[in-house]
């Protein structure tokens, strides 16, 4: 890929002070080597089991963390690099994010109130019209404008969320774990609006567990351990039996999939707060060397995709 | 809400409400039974010149010598006829008492419901807005010392402020001493209220300021609040267009239901400034063993307090959505 991503962040780490029995301070490495790159009109899902770190990825994006939270590493928009403060200009107003749930709706507004807020300018007739009209095109009926969040159904919710994001004109969607809670259809029409979306020319990351989900929207998979990026691939690379895949833990991942071989990876990931010195993979990579104990691989550049591992081919 | 539920709400509101009656009547008969107080030695004060053969004429005209069950079985036939019977120490009827001492309580106690509620309201969310900062302090603080204030105590420290030393405010009672009733203006009142106002609201602020903080508190921690911050609103927008709208339901509903400490608060600082109101009669009726009043008095309250409290339940059942509208429509 040639082209300028629309987002970029590098190296991209958050750790959180944590006191221990109230007196010793130790830091907490939720985060530590996250690569992301976001196209215009692609889709990027960031794949992780739980406990990797995934559900403070989209909040630490838009930097919307606890004040405990330290941040660092390096973010691009459209080619300049940004901080905080251009952080907090872009969110809501470039880059959007589409929540997990209903719960991120206020309980005493009105639904349509609230898709309202994304419509900058304008009268109030017309900011309603577009709201309505965004409604319809996602099949919500109108009588929906003036439900409560409580009246919603997990599928209504998701269109309302993401009728939100779209209607603030952002270039850049964050889903965060779309998937859970949705029946077969519903999932369905999610992950078709979700295409539609990058279709229309926004850059989407979807953040999820879904591997399945993601392989049947996403155009690249970033898979995600204890923290980091392990492997960046096109989608393509996670068909047939996973040997076009770089990382091990990626090839694992595959396999423990149920509609592939459904063998689980034995061990867990590492905890924050307990991460090894050397490869986050190391204790249970089947491949490993003596150098991965101690030295953690950086990032490189492998057949189109990219990988945290010395020694994949 | 479908209106099988609303019957079924109203009738379990009315049957609470005759039942809590009916208890609190019942132990105030029994706490008055109980009490070392003869109405009659109350009532003739000291003095000796009134003979044993007097005291049993007074006693048999207000039914005294009859046993207690009767006394109370008639005093409850009779109020169900509306006959609320006559005050022994005002020799007044018992409703005509409550009417005129009422009125006088109400404002007392409305200008500090209001000024309580408001002021304890806006404190609390500009605590909770910005938790830790001094602003929060201070005002935590403020909260926790007036909390462990008695009522009684503060009006003392007030009167001795404003009235004793600085001279500025009148040390009690509702109207100047010596000023027939027709002279007395406007703004004597006013002036006769307003320490009485500021004890009852200092008293009524910490619970409703605390209260509202916490809430403000925990809906900044919110998801929705998140989601916000996330959409780009400002401190600002965030304020009004969540906290206010969800802080404000739970903070009203609070005020309501503090009516009873309301009522509790202004008997204490109508004692310490001798303002004639109902809080100051209800003393007086315990004291000289007045039965009717004070019973009067109790139902009064009850219905009061119990006002208070379904006004809260109402309040919940049409305003917030998630009760109005019941369950899932999706």
């Amino acid at each position: 890929m040639n082209e300028m991503p629309v987002f970029q962040v590098r190296d991209f780490g958050v750790s959180f002070s944590q006191y221990e029995n109230g007196v010793t301070r130790r830091e907490l490495h939720v985060i530590t080597n996250l690569d992301i790159e976001l196209y215009e009109g692609k889709i990027l899902a960031v794949v992780g089991s739980s406990g990797s770190g995934k559900s403070l990825l989209a909040h630490a994006i838009l930097g919307i963390l606890p004040d405990n939270a330290v941040v660092y590493g390096r973010m691009e928009y459209r080619g300049s690099r940004i901080g905080a403060e251009q952080i907090r200009a872009l969110r809501g107003r470039k880059i959007g994010l589409i929540p997990q749930s209903v719960n991120y709706l206020d309980p005493l507004e009105k639904v349509g109130h609230q898709i309202e807020r994304s419509v900058r300018g304008g009268k109030k007739k017309e900011k309603k019209k577009k709201v309505l009209e965004m409604m319809e095109r996602y099949g919500l009926e109108a009588g929906v404008y003036d439900y409560y969040p409580h009246q919603l159904s997990g599928g209504m919710a998701r269109k309302v969320l993401l009728s939100i994001a779209l209607l603030s004109d952002c270039d850049i969607l964050i889903a965060d774990e779309p998937t859970p809670g949705l029946d077969e259809g519903s999932l369905r029409e999610v992950l078709k609006d979700f295409r539609q979306a990058a279709d229309e020319g926004k850059a989407l990351l979807m953040i999820t567990h879904d591997i399945q989900a993601a392989c049947a929207v996403a155009d690249r998979i970033a898979v995600f351990y204890a923290g980091s990026t392990l492997e960046t691939a096109d989608v393509s690379d996670f068909g047939g039996d996973g040997s076009l895949l770089r990382h091990p833990y990626s090839r694992a991942l595959l396999r423990a999939m149920p509609d592939r071989e459904f063998i689980p990876a034995a061990g867990n990931q590492p905890l924050p707060g307990n991460l090894p010195e050397g490869c986050l993979y190391y204790d249970r990579c089947p491949e490993r060397r003596v150098n991965c104990k101690a030295l953690r691989p950086g990032s490189r550049a492998l057949r189109g995709g990219r990988v945290r591992c010395d020694y994949a081919t | 809400m479908t209106v099988k539920k609303a019957f079924a709400f109203a009738g379990r509101k009315v049957l609470k409400f005759f039942l809590l009656i009916a208890a609190v009547e019942v132990i105030t008969f029994a706490l008055m039974e109980a009490s070392p107080i003869d109405p009659v030695t109350a009532y003739v004060g000291a003095s000796t010149s009134i003979g044993a053969e007097q005291r049993e004429l007074i006693a048999e005209k207000w039914g005294l010598n009859k046993p207690p069950f009767e006394r109370f079985g008639s005093w409850f036939r009779n109020i169900l006829h509306g006959d609320w019977g006559d005050s022994m120490i005002y020799r007044r009827p018992v409703m005509q008492v409550i009417g005129q001492k009422f009125a006088s309580s109400l404002l007392l106690m409305a200008a500090a419901w209001i000024l309580s509620g408001l002021l304890g309201f806006f404190l609390g969310v500009i605590a909770g807005m910005r938790e830790n900062s001094l602003a929060d302090r201070l005002i935590s603080a403020w909260c926790h010392v007036l909390i462990s204030t008695p009522s009684f105590w503060l009006g003392i420290f007030l009167i001795i402020v404003f009235s004793v030393r600085l001279h500025l405010l009148p040390a009690g009672l509702s109207v100047p001493i010596g000023v027939l009733q027709e002279d007395v203006s406007f703004a004597d009142r006013l002036t006769h209220l307003i320490l009485p106002v500021l004890t009852l609201t200092l008293s009524g602020i910490a619970g409703i300021c605390l209260h509202t903080r916490e809430k403000t508190i925990g809906i900044l921690q919110s998801d929705y609040v998140l989601y916000a911050m996330a959409r780009g609103e400002s401190r600002k927008s965030i304020l009004h267009n969540h906290v206010y709208r969800n802080v404000l339901l739970p903070a009203v509903t609070l005020q309501f239901l503090s009516f009873s400490e309301l009522f509790g608060g202004a008997v204490f600082v109508e004692q310490v400034f001798s303002y004639p109101g109902l809080g100051y009669t209800t003393v007086q009726a315990g004291l000289r063993g007045d039965m009717p009043l004070l019973m009067g008095i109790t139902v009064i309250s009850a219905v009061f307090v119990f006002a208070g409290n379904l006004t809260a339940d109402l309040l919940y059942l049409l305003i917030d959505p998630r009760i109005r509208e019941g369950g899932q429509r999706g």
